[in-house]
């Protein structure tokens, strides 16, 4: 009886083909992964589609880019957003001229410094400030810079909130750049009997440089496009306006949302228009950064 | 973005140095030398500088907590309604301030959920792909063509929204409506059907809007599945499905549920594409997709040009404290799931 049991075989065939059922879902599988990524395509490829093709009317017209709305009526197709443009740019630069100096040495202190609870908590701030909303960040500007201090709306109110929404990207980047540069060139450094500090100024951040600069110009096009601070924190100006610290100062979020209610079918070509230009303008940004990575980074050691 | 692998939460992991000081054989600069007297004057001066500057980013999320809760109290004091369980928001009259949130906590929360709910599987999916199907010259440019989606402001995407996307879906809602009216999702809602400013088509928008970052941070954890699992799972004769179900998913569980959760913060402090697409509504709203209304930042991004007086103002400042406790939790759960550092830049 024993033998019997012995005799059979113990195992029986190793290598089974791989039933249908299983290929069945490997396909399945494998076609819904795929679909995702169109799915994902889709509105992008809509969203840059229609805004070229209703708003490259608008952006050839004579004077789009050197003409403000001054003295346009609703309804006539003339005028351009020279105004717009020149906003949205000061604005973003003011913050970039705030939020750069302050984001690098933030991030510095995180690298090179930062070691214990104190740097666990920025860390943490970090994270949080990058999640606050940006009608928050602008409130927050409002509660503080307007209705506390005192001071008026005006683009400059603008561009601190848009610091507050930069900061984050600017700390985090620079952060990842910094950690990128080997310890062997700080080490080397100090072997030479340079202080940390200019070690950090002379050898890591000059390394880190590209990386740095072309993060920076993705926070400022990310910037460029926020809606709500300007809402909130100015009003908006059919003309020009150079002073950032008085006035309304109209900028192409704010030109965009104004148009939409103008119900003439100028308002809707300005509408489109604007977004063209807007996203032309990040577009450039954009292909500056990646200019700037490709060009700028290395053959410097 | 660097996002601790599951099986390293809860161990305490020791926490690299500052750069520069491998405590092995510890490279700190030259303490004297005679050589360089300015230097350690320097160090002190530039590390404070640099200290200081964490320091700002600490004392601004707490300034922001501070100036809007001493903005909102006031106005909290003379509010006549529940703040809480109040749908009301009249504060037109400075001695009768009657708000609540009730119905911007609905709309926020339904519209954000429903977001979440398309963006999530085909984040996943994207994510899945990226790492494991897209050959890997591409992968790395596919990646950029779902971030792009991230770059486009929010104001044009609420732009096509509302004019472009809500009159394609009008046969998606309409169908919806007729068939699945019955369950509260689906029923007639406050607004117009036709008109498109509905949390439905809100949602849709919103879930294109918070794909990118939620594709992001799942990609990152994927990518990071250790080769030898993988590899055990094809030993044992798993097809690619098998692989990635039974080692990249529960690999990259903690890296999923982060990248939702800050998908979630996106999509509940989202403006100005909310505030467009969706209409505001005379009768209460009921938990359906095909209602219109406000959510926090829509209610006070439509008030911002009459900022003026006190006390109307600090109703709306209180709503916008409210969001930004909300925004505040979910991100720091986000960072809780991810056992440390999550980032969706």
């Amino acid at each position: 009886m024993t033998t019997e049991v012995l005799d059979a075989p113990v195992k029986g065939p190793t290598f089974h083909p791989i039933s249908v059922r299983r290929k069945v879902k490997n396909k399945i599988a494998t076609i819904l992964f795929a679909a995702s990524f169109m799915v994902a395509m889709v509105p992008l490829v809509w969203v840059l589609f229609t805004v070229l093709q209703r708003g490259v009317s608008a952006v050839v017209k004579p004077g789009w880019w050197n003409r403000s709305l001054a003295g346009v009526l609703p309804d006539q197709f003339a005028g351009g957003v020279y105004h717009a443009i020149y906003g949205t740019i000061v604005q973003a630069g003011i913050a970039a001229l705030l939020s750069v100096p302050l984001g690098v040495m933030a991030a510095i202190y995180l690298v090179e410094y930062g070691t214990g609870r104190f740097a666990k908590i920025t860390t943490f701030m970090v994270d949080i400030l990058a999640g606050v909303p940006s009608i928050v960040a602008a409130l927050f500007v409002f509660a503080f810079w307007v209705a506390t201090l005192g001071f008026p709306q005006s683009a400059f109110a603008v561009s601190l909130a848009l610091v507050l929404l930069m900061l984050p990207v600017v700390v985090r980047n620079t952060e990842e750049m910094l950690k990128l540069v080997p310890d062997e060139l700080r080490e080397a450094s100090y072997a030479l009997g340079v202080p940390k500090w200019t070690t950090i100024v002379r050898i890591v951040v000059p390394t880190a440089l590209p990386g740095m600069i072309s993060g920076i110009l993705l926070a400022l096009a990310r910037v460029m496009g926020e809606t709500a601070p300007v809402l909130v924190l100015v009003g908006y100006a059919r003309s020009i306006n150079y002073d950032a610290f008085s006035g309304n100062m109209a900028s192409l979020p704010l030109l965009i949302y104004t148009e939409l209610i103008n119900p003439e079918a100028a308002g809707r070509m300005r509408v489109w228009g604007a977004a063209l230009t807007l996203i032309l303008l990040i577009a450039a940004l954009y292909v500056a950064a990646a200019f700037v990575n490709r060009h700028l980074t290395r053959n410097r050691t | 973005m660097t996002i601790k692998p599951e099986s390293a939460i809860g161990r305490p992991t020791p926490r690299p140095g500052p750069r520069g000081d491998t405590r092995s054989f510890a490279p700190e600069p030259p303490s004297k030398t005679g050589l360089q007297t300015g230097g350690r004057w320097g160090d002190r001066v530039f590390g404070s500088v640099a200290t200081a500057a964490g320091a700002t980013i600490i004392a601004a999320i707490a300034l922001m907590a501070l100036f809007l809760i001493v903005r909102a109290l006031p106005s909290l004091q003379a509010n006549k309604a529940n703040f809480i369980t109040s749908s009301e928001f009249s504060t037109t009259d400075e001695n009768n301030l009657r708000f609540g949130i009730a119905e911007m906590l609905q709309v926020t929360v339904l519209s954000s959920m429903f977001a979440l709910l398309i963006a999530v599987p085909i984040a996943i999916g994207i994510a899945a792909f990226l790492t494991n199907y897209a050959p890997r010259r591409l992968a790395k440019p596919f990646a950029i063509l779902v971030d792009l989606l991230a770059a486009v402001p929010s104001i044009v995407f609420g732009l096509w929204g509302i004019l472009v996307l809500a009159p394609w879906l009008l046969p998606v809602a309409r169908f919806l409506n007729t068939h699945l009216g019955g369950i509260f999702l689906f029923a007639d809602g406050n607004v117009s059907l036709a008109g498109g400013g509905t949390i439905f088509t809100a949602g849709v928008v919103l879930a294109v809007m918070i794909l990118p970052i939620i594709t992001s941070v799942t990609r990152e954890v994927f990518s990071l599945t250790p080769r030898g699992h993988v590899e055990a799972a094809q030993a044992l004769g798993a097809t690619k499905w098998e692989v990635i179900r039974l080692t990249v998913f529960p690999y990259g569980r903690s890296g999923m549920i982060a990248g939702s959760m800050l998908g979630l913060g996106r999509a509940l402090g989202e403006t100005v594409a909310v505030l467009i697409i969706l209409r505001s509504a005379a009768q209460a709203a009921h938990w359906s997709l095909f209602d219109g209304g406000y959510t926090f930042a829509s209610k006070i991004a439509s008030a911002a040009a009459e900022f003026s007086s006190k006390l109307p103002t600090g109703a709306y400042i209180a709503a916008g404290f409210v969001l930004f406790i909300l925004t505040f939790i979910v991100n720091a759960l986000a960072r809780a799931a991810a056992g440390g550092r999550v980032s969706g830049g």
